[in-house]
């Protein structure tokens, strides 16, 4: 084990803000883009089965 | 489909992997001799970047793919890889200024290899923007692949540009030449969070490319039976 305390493991060394700001950024990225697939996701079914897209402007495959 | 039961899998081996990664990288791995602590970055950074460039290139593979063999469904992976890859290539910019500001002095530098990777940050929002922007899908799916094509000059320039320039960044500490210069704690912490990564960005692009499909397909027999069952 490399840390003698959880408030050393938090610090970094002193490094903590460039540490956690590296990993807390990319982990609110990632859970925005989950969020965003599956709204998608939910958002391109209900509007087929209102029939959209049928007719019309074609979107060009993207799911808007 | 395939897609929708490969994915969830894909996200549970990342979860899994991430996990085991991160409990290597921050309670394995010792503290780096030269720089401290502030070195755990290196668990997102290097995945991330390598991520980037990869999904890159497997951009202009499907664009190219799509070119020759008038495949729809490969313009439709490309288009589906790019947010992901955009995502990606942010983080190791993101990342990469939270670490040189403390081992450098400067959170940016026009560095050989920052320029080009912020210049891949602007290909993919290129892909992006010219893809949406066009109406027409085929000539969307076209203007898109050529621009993956052309900027995917610019994956190896950014690969070897540590070599090729003297530059702030330092060289790959793994290469497939020679033994990697670093612990083998570290190494095998890096090399989980890639194949998280890996994992990762293949359940989001096949979460991704499923309504498009059905979009794109949507006067298909399958399609609509689907919808009809309720079974997406």
């Amino acid at each position: 084990m490399q840390w003698e305390s959880w408030a050393a493991f938090w610090s970094m060394g002193g490094k903590g803000f460039y540490v956690w700001g590296s990993y807390g950024v990319t982990a609110a990225l990632i859970v925005l883009e989950l969020v965003w697939v599956f709204r998608q996701r939910r958002q391109t079914v209900a509007r087929l089965r209102r029939g959209g897209w049928a007719s019309g402007r074609i979107d060009g495959g993207e799911a808007r | 489909m395939l897609a929708g039961r490969l994915a969830p899998w894909c996200a549970g081996l990342a979860a899994v992997l991430a996990a085991l990664g991160l409990w290597l990288g921050f309670f394995v791995a010792p503290a780096d001799a030269v720089q401290g602590e502030v070195y755990r970055v290196i668990f997102i950074h290097v995945p991330a970047a390598w991520m980037s460039m990869f999904i890159y290139l497997l951009m202009a593979f499907w664009s190219a793919v799509g070119l020759v063999m008038n495949t729809r469904m490969s313009f439709l992976l490309a288009r589906a890889l790019a947010p992901t890859g955009a995502m990606f290539c942010f983080v190791a910019l993101w990342t990469g200024a939270l670490w040189g500001r403390p081992t450098w002095g400067a959170y940016w530098a026009w560095d050989a290899r920052l320029t080009l990777q912020l210049l891949l940050l602007f290909l993919y929002f290129g892909f992006i923007a010219l893809t949406r922007a066009i109406a027409e899908p085929n000539r969307a799916d076209r203007a898109g692949a050529l621009i993956a094509l052309v900027g995917a000059v610019n994956v190896p320039v950014i690969y070897f540009s540590v070599q090729w320039w003297s530059t702030l960044h330092q060289g790959a500490s793994v290469s497939f030449s020679r033994a990697p210069s670093m612990a083998a704690t570290m190494l095998a912490g890096m090399l989980t969070m890639a194949l998280a990564a890996w994992a990762y960005s293949v359940a989001v692009v096949l979460w991704r490319v499923r309504p498009m499909i059905l979009v794109r397909e949507r006067h298909a027999d399958w399609v609509v039976r689907l919808l009809a069952e309720e079974r997406v």
